[in-house]
């Protein structure tokens, strides 16, 4: 396995990295971590005519507050996100996720951008865009826009970006107070691809009302599913045990998980049901410390 | 940086690359992988080739420091960079790395396919975590398939070279 003959860019500037894509339009492809396009071209799954590589443009790789959230550079490695402080602190749901991205090795080298670009229907970064509502910036030569993950994911590896745009940031807002946010998988290994991804953010007000909830499920779908009418069920209600054994029999009523050789659409379904029961007690308790009757 | 080629010819670059502390020049074309330079261009046959889609973690080298599989780069991407291969970790032709002692003593390879993929991994892990517990010693491995031992040596060898490597470091 060899990748079929290409010819090679390697920008060293976001615009000129944007002037390439105006001009060889369809027939180039981005280049980022390269964790998922190199095993398609070593398989010759894939045979762009150009790559544009970008893992030269420094100015893609940052990580600062921004507008209430993270506001993050598409060219930053996924490693660099797990290793971050400010993660850690501001976005707990995306500091638990990236630990299930890929393994170690893949991390590295793995961008956010290229994860989120690439929309694998089992990639964690797209699920947690989803369950929080953030934001993805699109750049071309003639403007930008930003979109939400329900506009910009379209299906298995399909997105709303044209040939001549690159994703160039991510947004993912702050975690507000008395907020707990989870993300728990079931995969065969650590590391391998979800079977089951769901991230789960949970707020309560003052009174201990559930105000706001927000759940997000990967590797069910063709591109991540918000479970909207168990969040529906959940707001304004008080936690527990028996509203989150509800919650989860709405999400698994709610999702249509194909079969694959790895798990069937039952299986599925009811592994994200256990993981929704049990995203929504470990929120809880990472906001009251206590367990809940 | 470039240096290429007129249309119709494959498409070739100037490339300088430090693999274990020497410079190497090549002239490559760009569809080259990483795995195949040090291996075909630099004889550096220690880093082995296992899946060639990043699944099998046989290839995994040091790139800037950081475990990455060589299968999932182009050479033209290293350039400038410094890599590290398992040729690199002993310090001299008499003296094995901790590492290679314990994995030696442990009986942490039998056929030794996966092993270089694995010095390297838990080269930087161990520089980064010296003192791990099991799970996250296996945690860390994850991405490394061997198909002989079963992973319980491998993963007694990785905490004996934690051991070793925390006793060469307090002196």
């Amino acid at each position: 396995m060899k990748p079929p003959r290409f010819q090679y860019h390697a920008p060293q500037s976001l615009d000129e990295a944007l002037a390439l894509l105006a001009e060889l339009g369809e027939g180039a492809k981005p280049l980022a971590g390269g964790q998922s396009l190199i095993p398609m071209l070593n398989m010759r799954l894939a045979r762009p005519g150009h790559l544009i590589d970008l893992n030269r443009i420094a100015e893609l790789d940052y990580l600062a507050e921004h507008d209430g959230g993270l506001a993050i550079g598409a060219m930053t490695r996924q490693r660099a996100v797990e290793r971050s402080p400010l993660v850690r602190d501001r976005c707990p749901l995306l500091a638990q996720a990236i630990r299930y991205v890929g393994h170690l090795p893949i991390r590295t080298r793995g961008t956010v951008g290229g994860s989120v670009a690439h929309a694998d229907p089992a990639a964690e970064l797209p699920g947690v865009l989803a369950a929080l509502d953030g934001r993805i910036t699109l750049r071309s030569r003639s403007g930008s826009r930003v979109l939400g993950p329900d506009a910009f994911f379209l299906g298995a590896l399909a997105t709303a970006a044209a040939p001549d745009e690159l994703v160039t940031e991510i947004w993912i807002p702050t975690v507000p107070e008395r907020t707990g946010q989870i993300w728990l998988e079931v995969a065969r290994r650590h590391g391998d691809y979800a079977l089951v991804g769901l991230g789960a953010s949970l707020t309560l007000d003052q009174d201990g009302v559930i105000g706001e909830a927000r759940l997000a499920l990967i590797g069910v779908g063709p591109a991540p599913v918000r479970a909207r009418r168990a969040e529906e069920r959940l707001r304004g209600e008080r936690p527990a045990a028996s509203l989150f054994r509800e919650a989860a029999r709405l999400v698994s009523a709610e999702i249509q998980p194909e079969a694959d050789v790895h798990a069937t659409s039952e299986y599925r379904r009811r592994v994200a049901a256990v993981l929704t029961e049990r995203a929504l007690a470990d929120a809880t308790r990472q906001i009251t410390g206590e367990e809940m009757a | 940086m470039s240096a290429e080629v007129g249309a119709g010819a494959a498409q070739r670059r100037a490339i300088r690359v430090t693999v274990n502390g020497v410079v190497y020049e090549r002239t490559v074309e760009p569809r080259l992988l990483l795995s195949d330079f040090l291996r075909h261009e630099l004889g550096l046959t220690g880093t082995h080739v296992g899946c060639e889609h990043g699944v099998c973690g046989a290839c995994t080298v040091l790139v800037s420091g950081e475990p990455a599989r060589s299968c999932l780069m182009l050479a033209v991407q290293a350039d400038g960079l410094a890599i590290e291969t398992v040729e690199g970790l002993a310090p001299d032709e008499e003296r094995l790395h901790p590492l290679q002692r314990a994995f030696w003593d442990r009986h942490g390879l039998q056929c030794g396919f996966c092993t270089p993929g694995l010095l390297m991994v838990l080269k930087s892990f161990l520089a980064e975590n010296p003192n791990p517990t099991e799970d996250e010693v296996r945690e860390a491995i994850s991405g490394n398939l061997c198909r002989c031992t079963g992973y319980q040596n491998i993963v007694a060898a990785a905490l004996e070279a934690a051991w070793l490597l925390r006793e060469t470091a307090a002196g």
